[in-house]
């Protein structure tokens, strides 16, 4: 196995420069679209090499991701329109995030990019309605689990996800950016009064608010999994609406840190190249931990993100309850 | 990885890789005479892996793992190598492919026109599959076909195929000299045995047939056989297939077209040699 | 009074088989099997009406004779929900 395939730089390479691939050999594709799918980026990887020389192959299977693509990009949409249905009735328009977002508003993030479940915004106050007109149109909660329930009425910034009984995709009403328990707070209703419709009931974030979002997303809301997907998502953001005013807006929201890390992340591994930080170089560590196999490498530094993460939305007292209860269970550690 | 085997089933290549080297070896050992992917590149990657670095050495343990996985996948003993390749492969493919309709079905073939035999585990697919395969007709796969929703075709995916318990004597009976790969008991599944397909189903493993007649069958009840109409066939090939949604109108294409072009028949059986001439008289009758 | 109209056509691929009529529903990717009245309802609501006129509509032109209003505006609702017909 060559050295280029000891950390996901192929992919990286190949997303900021397609014309790259041409360098690849039969085993660069298949290690390329390990690491493309292990990052949920094989749909975004196609439509950015789509065209180029590459093996017959590996044209067919990245046709079939951009196809897929296409699939979940209609099923994203459909999903975001029953929920408009849903709450219409109680005055409430549905505020898009993330991928589905992304769709709505013709964005260039939202182009091959794959889609989970369906995000929405909805005013603090209004959460209560908003649940109850879900739960009215045929949506229910997923296993409730005491603790994780309680865990996330008290603390988290969503309602515990909800699934739609027939349809069986997932929901996850959001009332604010962040949960309540980070250290940094966005002012949710500054971002909820600035929404933009798109029109059949939605709305989408304005365009500094769907970066400083993105940007609260990629560093505060996990440990940095999916970390290159949503730096992708910044890049193509940034690209599109430019940086006027942005770095206000941020200030505003209490990302201006996150914000200014995020553009050199996105710069160094997505654009030209910038001068980083000793901390930015363990992010870019972070970031690329996966290898050409698809495996999750660098297990020190994930754990060290995981805990990091709790530590960011957690005091540390509750942070060592919350990891003894997961512990317990089993539940989820450093992939 | 440490160690690593690539081939071909059908039309679909797999990079396998492993932590230690007896899975890969007993791998490359029953897919000995199999291809190698398409142009160099794999459509999937399969990892088997140990949990913890100890696992490699002490009461090791594999656990599955590649591009598409479902979670909380249980690790099993390193003398079930194949068996956590194939479980592995088959995730792959259950989960991730976007190109063929994968119908959960068996499927022989003759003079270009193929058999589709569907049915919940249990109903005899393999063990239907490998005797008819002794019998002069062309086994295309024992667990999964290809519908390609662009010509119509089916796909051959001729891994090994699965013997499970009672079918592992009937069929090594049939065929006393065939490749069989180590007998495995008390698998979640119960007894299980490979059976390296024959040569004739790895040389023309990349050639498509036309679908010519949808078989139900069902084991244990008094030889009987009945139409299935169309509608019917649609709805529980629907059940069938792990990525008709993904697929998407594709998807509904590939699906609408078959039922309605090939003719469908539910199959009662008491015993194996019963569904032969059952299915043999369908195929010509179709 | 509401009136009714069936999803446009370009949006439905229909395939109608032996008892049973498939429906594609091209802007939710979702496959519904349709048993009657389901499609005699979308044939009648090709062009937008209200309950009453649907009524007629069915009784004229597909023999629905014993069709019942309740049964009907219950079929008709799960129709909207799938998104197989809209309100005109």
């Amino acid at each position: 196995m060559g050295g280029g395939l000891k950390d996901a730089r192929i992919l990286v390479d190949a997303l900021r420069d397609p014309t790259r691939t041409a360098a690849l050999e039969p085993e660069g594709w298949t290690a390329l679209i390990a690491c493309a799918r292990a990052e949920q980026l094989v749909g975004t990887l196609a439509e950015r090499v789509a065209g180029l020389p590459m093996p017959p192959r590996a044209a067919e299977l990245l046709e079939a991701a951009r196809r897929s693509a296409d699939t979940g990009r209609t099923a994203a949409l459909w999903e975001a329109a029953c929920a408009a249905r849903a709450l219409a009735p109680a005055g409430l328009t549905p505020i898009l995030l993330k991928g589905t977002a992304y769709v709505a508003a013709g964005l260039k993030a939202g182009v091959g990019r794959s889609i989970g479940d369906l995000d929405i915004l909805v005013p603090r106050d209004r959460i209560d309605q908003a649940e109850q007109a879900l739960l009215g149109a045929g949506w229910e909660w997923v296993k409730p689990d005491p603790y994780d329930d309680e865990y996330y009425r008290r603390w988290m910034h969503e309602l515990p996800p909800l699934i739609h009984r027939e349809r069986d995709r997932m929901i996850d009403v959001h009332h604010t950016v962040l949960p309540l328990t980070a250290r940094i707070t966005p002012d949710a209703a500054a971002m909820i009064a600035d929404a933009e419709p798109v029109g059949g009931g939605l709305a989408v974030l304005a365009p500094a608010d769907m970066i400083c979002h993105a940007v609260a997303h990629l560093f505060a809301d996990g440990d940095l999994a999916g970390g290159l997907r949503n730096l992708w998502d910044i890049r193509c953001l940034i690209d599109e609406f430019g940086t006027d005013g942005l770095a206000a807006r941020a200030a505003r929201h209490g990302l201006g840190r996150e914000l200014a890390r995020a553009v050199r992340l996105a710069d160094a591994l997505y654009g030209s190249g910038t001068d980083l930080t000793l901390v930015d170089r363990w992010y870019v560590r972070r970031l690329l931990a996966r290898d050409g196999w698809g495996r999750a490498t660098r297990p020190v530094t994930r754990l060290a993100f995981y805990i990091r993460s709790h530590w960011l939305r957690m005091p540390p007292l509750m942070l060592a309850r919350h990891l003894l209860t997961k512990w317990r269970k089993g539940g989820p550690g450093p992939g | 990885m440490r160690h690593a085997h690539h081939l071909r089933i059908g039309p679909v290549g797999f990079r396998i890789g492993s932590d230690w080297r007896a899975p890969i070896d007993a791998v490359a050992d029953l897919y000995r005479d199999y291809p190698a992917p398409a142009d160099g590149v794999a459509d999937y990657t399969v990892r088997l892996f140990a949990a913890r670095p100890w696992r490699r050495w002490m009461r090791p343990a594999i656990t599955l793992g590649g591009d598409y996985l479902l979670p909380d996948a249980v690790p099993m003993p390193l003398a079930w190598g194949v068996l956590a390749a194939e479980m592995a492969m088959n995730l792959q493919l259950a989960l991730g492919e976007r190109r063929y309709l994968l119908l959960h079905a068996s499927s022989v073939e003759r003079d270009g026109r193929a058999v589709l035999m569907t049915g919940v585990s249990g109903a005899g697919k393999s063990t239907l599959a490998a005797l008819l395969m002794t019998r002069g007709w062309r086994l295309m796969g024992d667990e999964f076909a290809l519908l390609d929703p662009e010509s119509g075709a089916v796909h051959a995916f001729p891994r090994l195929i699965s013997l499970k318990n009672e079918s592992v004597g009937v069929v090594q009976a049939a065929v006393p000299d065939a490749r069989f790969g180590p007998l495995l008991t008390g698998t979640p599944k119960g007894d299980l045995r490979h059976l390296v397909p024959d040569a004739r189903a790895i040389a023309m493993a990349a050639a498509p047939a036309t679908p010519a007649v949808l078989l139900f069958p069902s084991f244990g009840y008094a030889a009987a056989e009945r139409p299935v109409p169309p509608s019917e066939a649609f709805v529980r090939l629907t059940q069938a297939s792990t990525n008709y949604t993904a697929l998407g109108e594709r998807g509904f294409d590939a699906l609408t077209r078959l039922v309605q072009r090939v003719p469908a028949r539910a199959i009662d059986y008491p015993d194996t040699a019963t569904a032969v001439a059952q299915v043999e008289a369908a195929w010509a009758a179709a | 009074m509401t009136r009714y109209v069936a999803a446009p056509a370009a949006s439905l691929r229909l395939v109608p088989l032996d008892a049973l009529t498939l429906a594609y529903h091209r802007p939710s990717g979702i496959t519904h099997v349709l048993a009657s009245p389901a499609p005699e309802l979308l044939a009648a609501l090709a062009a937008p009406a209200d309950l009453a006129t649907l009524l007629a509509r069915l009784q004229t032109d597909y023999d629905l004779a014993d069709a019942d209003p309740a049964a009907l505006a219950e079929r008709l609702a799960e129709l909207e929900t799938a998104g197989l017909v809209l309100r005109a």
